[in-house]
């Protein structure tokens, strides 16, 4: 089975070698990251610099590539459907097979230059942080990518649309939306509130990791207990990273399903 | 011509007498014959050295009276059994070297502390380590002494019932140098104090302020590490005050602040490091105060500056990557801010003349919004909230018109 699983993620890894895209997103946050080293200043600034595009575009290039693979191997899914072979393998091929290269990409792009400009040693554990969380975006969105190429299998035009909305809604207006919600309801206590909300979007998941460390300084300036808790502990990364997990797992869980049930 | 040379050498020397035969040692050792300190201090004419040998000797309020020099062979401790003052020096020219103190009394009416130096002048105490002390080196009324490279410790985490490290009270002409202070109320406090000079000491962790400068003027401080103190560093009522190439660092909390200066006129806040403070310099009723050449990286706000603030002078500071640069409570702006770098500066220099084109405006919208609603603080980084700011910077509603900084420089100051 494992063999299986391998032969089909290497089966994608060198359709998606043969396309170049892979490459070149690689190569964009190579230049990107020793861009921002070297005319942008030190390691904090380049580093944040870094989270806020991965923030921006790692969730809609994660899902644009999950549904075109979706689309694209169309054919090959549906043949490889017809072999005794187990759906479940056939599901973590493919996803395994797409979002591991597109990490890769990811990482490796930001890993070099922060490499060579020195900034992994002075830096490390923030360095660390930022790549590990584009590395999980990458999963979460690849995933969700799948589960919208799924659900809108024969009517791609609706899937694209529907996964730029989602990426529009996730990554602006939902941050707009808690703004508006809590000037509405600003009366209120809404510490509780607003972390809960935030919990629920993967972007701000993500945004909130980065913050914790980077802005602790600033965190620790609010009076209120339950945000003193919340970001003072280490409570927050906690919450947040198995929020994260969870964000992983339920939309890949609902995938399998999806696929597993489907009459292709 | 001889007589006159007679008279000069009993004119210049006799009255010197007591003081040229001063060389006298006594040695206090606890298998000696004199194993007190005290029977040593009374024994001993003026200008007498005490040398204390090894060992742990009890006493309390031993008082000197003359000008005598005491020394710790092998750092010698004096515990003061948890009862008043350990020591407590009254006369001019006293010095106090290498001794351990341990265990003052502690009080909420009497300040207790391990060295105190009342009404004399010209002391020095000098590499003595104190553990567990009320107050650490106590000055009141002194003149020209000397505190240097003494080690204060205490682990009173109640900031009511801990005293001050080094405390200054009515004191003029003091140095205070490569001090080591951990775990007191205030590392250094000083009120009523003239021309201080404080260079070179680490004050950390302590409860409340790591330097506490009350109604003291022309004195100056370079060289000190204020880190992780309960509320930082607090500067107040004082005037012509130099505060150079410190390191201010990691004091966190909702009422912790790198430097706070309150009431403050005419001094000079240069070549400075703030690093991952909650607020790097706050200011509130401050006057023509220059903060110029400081490093400010990385702090929760760089400046916090209230509109009871004017004419002070922010320039050639590198703001780092603060979450935000300024906050104010008014509209208003009495302040100059002027060719400093900003990192979050997003214009261009046509021109290139290292001078960006178009003028910074360190007050964001976000930080106006969450003085208004505490709880969107959440929101910090998100893309709504970096459309909203720059929409802002673009055509100011909200924040300050005339707070801008009109000449940012496109590069870090060396």
């Amino acid at each position: 089975m494992n063999t299986l699983l391998l032969h089909i993620s290497k089966n994608e890894w060198k359709s998606l070698l043969r396309g170049k895209w892979v490459v070149g997103y690689g190569l964009i946050f190579l230049l990107l990251t020793d861009s921002l080293l070297r005319f942008g200043g030190g390691g904090p600034e380049a580093l944040l610099s870094l989270s806020n595009v991965m923030l921006l575009f790692i969730p809609l290039v994660g899902m644009i590539y999950g549904i075109l693979y979706i689309y694209q191997s169309r054919e090959f899914v549906e043949l490889l459907l017809t072999q005794p072979i187990d759906r479940k393998v056939l599901y973590w091929g493919l996803f395994i097979g797409i979002s591991t290269p597109l990490m890769l990409a990811f990482v490796l792009g930001s890993l070099l230059p922060l490499g060579w400009h020195g900034i992994l040693m002075v830096d490390s554990a923030a360095s660390a942080m930022v790549l590990g969380l584009g590395a999980v975006l990458t999963l979460i969105f690849v995933s969700l990518g799948f589960l919208f190429g799924l659900a809108f299998y024969d009517d791609r035009i609706k899937g694209f649309g529907f996964t730029i909305v989602v990426w529009l809604f996730l990554a602006i207006l939902y941050d707009g939306l808690v703004l508006m919600l809590v000037f509405t309801f600003g009366q209120y206590p809404l510490e509780r509130f607003v972390i809960a909300v935030s919990m629920l979007n993967p972007i701000d998941l993500a945004r909130i990791m980065v913050m914790l460390e980077f802005d602790v300084s600033a965190l620790m300036g609010y009076t209120g207990a339950v945000f003193n808790r919340f970001f003072g502990s280490g409570l927050g990364t906690i919450a947040a990273s198995s929020m994260l997990t969870l964000w992983l797992a339920i939309p890949t869980w609902i995938g399998l399903r999806v696929f597993n049930k489907k009459d292709f | 011509m001889k007589r006159i040379a007679k008279l000069l050498f009993c004119l210049v020397f006799i009255p010197a007498a007591p003081f040229l035969s001063a060389a006298q040692v006594i040695t206090v050792s606890t298998d000696g014959s004199i194993s007190s300190i005290q029977q040593a201090i009374e024994l001993a004419e003026p200008g007498d050295v005490i040398e204390v040998q090894a060992g742990t000797y009890v006493a309390n309020n031993l008082e000197i009276t003359k000008p005598l020099t005491l020394r710790g062979i092998n750092r010698p401790l004096i515990d003061g059994n948890g009862e008043g003052t350990i020591l407590v020096i009254r006369a001019d020219n006293v010095t106090v070297q290498g001794f351990e103190l341990r265990n003052t009394g502690r009080s909420y009416v009497r300040d207790y502390a391990a060295i105190l130096i009342d009404q004399a002048r010209d002391f020095v105490v000098e590499d003595n380590h104190l553990f567990n002390v009320f107050f650490g080196i106590y000055l009141a009324e002194t003149d020209a002494g000397i505190v240097r490279n003494n080690h204060i410790e205490s682990y009173d985490r109640r900031e009511a019932s801990s005293g001050n490290g080094i405390h200054l009270w009515y004191v003029r002409n003091p140095r205070i140098i490569g001090n080591r202070v951990t775990g007191m109320r205030d590392g250094i406090y000083l009120e009523f104090v003239e021309n201080a000079r404080i260079h070179s000491n680490i004050s950390n962790g302590n409860n409340r302020y790591g330097l506490h400068y009350m109604f003291s003027n022309g004195g100056t401080y370079y060289d000190n590490t204020f880190r992780e103190n309960g509320a930082g560093v607090a500067v107040m009522y004082s005037e012509n005050v130099d505060m150079k190439n410190n390191l201010f660092e990691h004091n966190w909390g909702p009422s912790s602040y790198g430097l706070l200066l309150k009431d403050m006129r005419q001094s000079n806040i240069e070549g400075n490091r703030f690093y991952k403070n909650t607020v790097a310099i706050y200011s509130e009723s401050s006057t023509n105060i220059l903060i110029k050449g400081n490093h400010i990286e990385q702090n929760g706000w760089a400046v916090n500056i209230k509109s009871s603030s004017a004419r002070n002078h922010f320039s050639e500071n590198n703001f780092i990557e603060n979450s935000f640069d300024v906050r104010t409570d008014s509209p208003r702006n009495n302040n100059v801010f002027e060719g400093n770098y900003w990192s979050h500066y997003e214009g261009y220099d046509l021109d290139r003349n290292g001078i960006g084109d178009v003028p910074y405006r360190p007050v964001s919208l976000f930080s106006v919004i969450i003085e208004k609603q505490p709880e969107s603080l959440i929101l910090m980084r998100s893309m709504f909230i970096r459309l909203l700011d720059t929409a802002e910077r673009i055509m100011p509603v909200l924040t300050p018109k005339t707070l801008y900084d009109e000449q940012p420089k496109m590069h870090r100051i060396q």
